[in-house]
């Protein structure tokens, strides 16, 4: 059961990051480009989902469990510090640059672009380095 | 400011089917739809060699849909392919960036923008807030100032 509600979520996901635009690396630089010609369109993409998220977490967080799994795995942490503030203002930069981040550049495999798979692959090996780092 | 011409509808529906996923992931399954988390932790368990363990298997076939779901949309839809016009440079430093900084920062667009700002996590918000402002900053350096994207 996990496992089938993993694919349909994974689906659904697809689904809506590429009816969205936001698999077009072009659409977000533009969405970036607040001292250019700014393309809003991606504030109703996340206005959207977090409209579902905000209301409906508060209630799914005061069940006991989740439906078919033993415990709800949330991130632990709470603390802002630097490494924190320095990984997102790298990731920034870097979605910026590429207008890739990592959920669009996933789903994308599915356009069978080399350019995309150079991404990926630069996107696996920052994250690699990052991971060897962490455990120092 | 200049506006360009921009959509309504397809990115509110997007958002929408973005929002649910996440919601059902986590009602479900008690997992967070972070895409850097689900990656990453295929990532972490096929290099440490931690097969065996029940946290893969869901991950990799989430993945799978992510990329089932953008292919079907196309088909369906019939909406073309984008087709990024990227340099090799931007590709390769932009992936090594996007990848270090979501590790390191434990999330990105997904997990931090959609899920945590959802529960309304203060570490979140203040991500999200973090690489939204490096990021405009990004484009307008890159863009307007070195004009090499």
């Amino acid at each position: 059961m996990i496992n089938l509600i993993a694919l349909v979520c994974g689906t659904l996901f697809g689904v809506g990051l590429a009816a969205s635009g936001m698999t077009n690396p072009a659409k977000v630089q533009g969405f970036l480009d607040l001292f250019g010609i700014w393309d809003p369109s991606l504030i109703f993409v996340m206005g959207a989902a977090l409209a579902v998220t905000l209301v409906s977490f508060r209630f799914v967080l005061k069940l006991s469990k989740p439906m078919f799994a033993d415990d709800f795995d949330l991130p632990s942490k709470t603390s802002i510090d630097p490494q924190l503030l320095a990984g997102a203002a790298l990731f920034g930069i870097g979605w910026g640059i590429s207008g890739f981040c990592p959920g669009p550049a996933i789903a994308s495999v599915a356009y069978l672009n080399v350019d995309i798979f150079i991404f990926l692959g630069s996107m696996f090996l920052g994250a690699f380095l990052g991971q060897l780092g962490l455990k120092k | 400011m200049q506006i360009a011409e921009f959509e309504v509808l397809l990115p509110l529906i997007g958002g929408l089917f973005i929002g649910l996923s996440a919601l059902a992931l986590l009602w479900f399954n008690g997992r967070v739809a972070g895409i850097c988390g689900i990656a990453y932790g295929v990532m972490s368990r096929a290099t440490e060699g931690r097969f065996e363990s029940a946290e893969l298997s869901w991950r990799i076939i989430f993945l799978f849909g992510l990329v089932l779901g953008a292919g079907a949309f196309h088909m369906v839809s019939g909406a073309p392919i984008p087709v990024p016009e990227i340099d090799l440079a931007a590709l390769i430093g932009g992936g090594l960036l996007v990848g270090l900084g979501t590790k390191i920062g434990s999330g990105c667009t997904s997990g931090h923008g959609v899920v945590g700002i959802g529960r309304l996590s203060v570490r979140s918000i203040v991500a999200t807030a973090t690489f939204m402002l490096f990021g405009v900053i990004s484009v307008f350096v890159f863009r307007h100032l070195l004009g090499v994207i």
